[in-house]
């Protein structure tokens, strides 16, 4: 009876490392990828990287040398363009659900249409933004880019003004409108500049998502290979021309390509770590802070 | 007393001077004018995505009264040449590439959500957490680079001799290996998807009071056994959820999919075989298409892959606000 128990006991032992074990393969497993491709972006990337590279436009195919420039003021401007529409509609939209007819059908219609936002693939954006504007106009142009991406940028606005709006206690409010001041000038001069560090943290959010975006573009902003500012032509784009790099059979414009990524993970995650930052700066602090007590403490 | 004086500032215009938002209007009056304002704009974005996709289904229009609904979507003919086109194994590609992802990234994300969450220190799993979630913040492009010059490599000339090996005999690992095709393609989105089912699982997970971790290891239970009694098993419809909307975030996947899955139009039951998915075809001759057919038709498979991917995502999202609504109370 004695050793049975132990056996179990034992069994039990076994089982829990083995479990343990297999926890810590998984974080390996997924810690690896990553790692890999955040090494393989910097080390090939960064070497690619030389002056030319940001003040060239390309050359001709087969020649070496060349560089990104016009692709990438053209995914400054493209963005742009996207958050320029998209930006202040998302914002009045998620007020809009925050603060006013709460239960009203056509808030919960809204919601509902911003859900269903949130989760249409990208390349779907890109094809009802290729029927809104490239098929009328009858040529690829930025426009249509931009407008993709606004659509891009609209529901992770609304969103993420809608929850830090939901934050803010009822009782501001209640002391605005109890001094007199009309509800509009309580949402808009108390309320949301109040939050107004959350609502830039999710435009900045947004507007990095948008910045990486390949698939919209590749039929409405299209891509060309010299510089362009005029909103009725197609448009160069970091992602689309490295796409186009990379599928490329020539040596000097997959390195260009790598080059390319570089620039845009640079761009993307650093727009996405500094927002999250701003938004989190005094849990930053105090993680430090703890952090340094713990380093002190083991060293003595 | 006090409803006169509110009465009193809403019927008296303010007095002018500094105040110059006032501009002589009643303040109930702007809050109406605002109130409209914001209905229209709400009233606008619902009428626009309306008429996207009434313009989606007019623009594929062509395609299904050439083919048919049901004959398109159960031939694999595409022929852009011949102007015939049928959406079956595109069906095959998307649903067969994000099944496997899914098998490969939930068990494993699940595994790495308890373990940042139970194993890791708290300060610790906070740091590799904003790791695993800067995953997600990756443009889906860079992935697809680095799937063509490592990954690719990578499968044909160590994953698949490894499986030729062990698995051999299996219709699934039959033929040769070009790097890309449907097992480098599932790979990748299996990467993309594991900071998605993370993230939720996390958020589930904290979600279990700790007094019932505290019961299980009371009554004896070993750190597993305390994992799968207090933690698993209650948040089970919520992992789901999460797994769910994995799947739902790897079937709308383009680019990194266009760019390792080697765009064949041809069904093979091989995994190493090069495939195409809904999203990589359309990536990949939407912008070529020059016949309206080709374009009608490449809207319809587009239209499949929206329904389905709204139905994954809306049943992901009840699956986890019943979750959450279970464990609000």
């Amino acid at each position: 009876m004695m050793i049975e128990t132990t056996n179990y006991y034992r069994w039990r032992k076994f089982k829990n490392r083995f479990f343990q074990f297999l926890l810590i393969m998984a974080a390996i497993a997924v810690l690896t990828p990553i790692l890999l491709i955040v090494q393989y972006t910097f080390v090939k990337g960064a070497g690619s990287l030389n002056l030319d590279f940001f003040t060239n436009l390309p050359k001709p195919v087969g020649e070496v040398g060349g560089g990104m420039r016009h692709a990438i003021l053209g995914t400054l401007y493209l963005v742009a363009i996207g958050a320029a529409i998209a930006v202040p509609i998302g914002i009045m939209a998620g007020i809009y659900l925050a603060e006013f007819d709460k239960k009203s059908a056509l808030s919960r219609i809204l919601s509902f249409a911003i859900d269903l936002l949130t989760g249409v693939p990208s390349i779907i954006v890109g094809i009802f933004a290729y029927i809104l504007l490239v098929v009328p106009m009858k040529s690829f142009n930025a426009m249509a880019g931009g407008v993709a991406l606004s659509i891009i940028i609209l529901p992770i606005v609304t969103r993420a003004t809608e929850e830090i709006l939901k934050l803010v206690p009822d009782h501001i409010r209640e002391a605005g409108l109890a001094l007199g001041i009309p509800r509009w000038k309580v949402i808009f001069m108390i309320v949301v500049p109040g939050s107004f560090k959350g609502i830039f943290t999710g435009v900045m959010l947004a507007i990095s998502r948008a910045a990486g975006e390949t698939a919209p573009l590749l039929f409405t902003a299209f891509g060309n290979m010299y510089m362009s500012y005029r909103i009725d032509q197609p448009m160069a784009s970091l992602p689309v021309q490295i796409y186009n790099y990379a599928i490329s059979p020539f040596e000097d414009w997959q390195r260009q390509a790598w080059g390319g990524a570089f620039v845009l993970i640079i761009i993307v995650l650093g727009i996405n770590l500094t927002s999250r930052a701003i938004i989190n700066r005094n849990e930053l602090i105090n993680f430090f802070s703890e952090l340094k007590k713990k380093l002190n403490s083991k060293k003595a | 007393m006090e409803q006169t004086v509110t009465q009193k500032s809403i019927k008296n215009p303010a007095p002018k001077g500094p105040d110059s938002f006032h501009l002589g209007i009643p303040f109930k009056l702007q809050d109406k004018i605002n109130v409209w304002v914001l209905r229209t704009l709400a009233f606008a974005i619902i009428t626009m995505l309306a008429t996207l996709i009434v313009l989606l289904f007019k623009q594929s229009g062509e395609a299904v009264k050439e083919f048919g609904l049901w004959n398109f979507i159960s031939t694999d003919n595409w022929n852009p040449v011949e102007d015939e086109f049928g959406g079956l194994s595109f069906l095959y590609g998307t649903t067969v590439s994000s099944l496997l992802a899914l098998a490969i990234a939930a068990p494993v994300s699940v595994a790495i959500a308890l373990f940042l969450n139970e194993m890791l220190p708290a300060w610790l799993g906070k740091i590799l957490g904003l790791f695993v979630e800067m995953i997600a913040a990756i443009p889906s492009i860079v992935f697809g680079l680095w799937g063509i010059y490592y990954l690719a490599p990578f499968v044909k000339n160590t994953l698949t001799p490894m499986l030729k090996g062990s698995l051999g005999f299996l219709p699934l690992f039959q033929g040769p290996s070009f790097g890309i095709g449907m097992l480098t393609a599932s790979l990748i989105l299996a990467i993309m998807i594991v900071p998605t089912i993370t993230s939720i699982c996390r958020e589930v997970f904290k979600t279990i009071p700790g007094h019932q971790k505290e019961a299980a290891l009371a009554l004896g239970a070993t750190r597993y056994e305390m994992i799968k009694l207090a933690i698993l098993s209650p948040s089970f419809s919520g992992i789901m959820g999460g797994v769910v909307l994995g799947f739902g975030r790897a079937l709308g996947e383009t680019m990194a999919v266009a760019m390792v899955i080697g765009n064949s139009t041809t069904i093979s039951s091989s995994l190493l075989a090069p495939a195409s998915t809904m999203a990589s075809v359309i990536a990949n001759e939407y912008a070529e298409a020059d016949s309206d057919l080709h374009v009608a038709a490449l809207c319809l498979v587009g239209i499949f892959l929206f329904v389905i991917t709204l139905i994954i995502n809306f049943a992901a999202r009840s699956i986890v606000w019943h979750f959450n609504r279970k464990h609000a109370r």
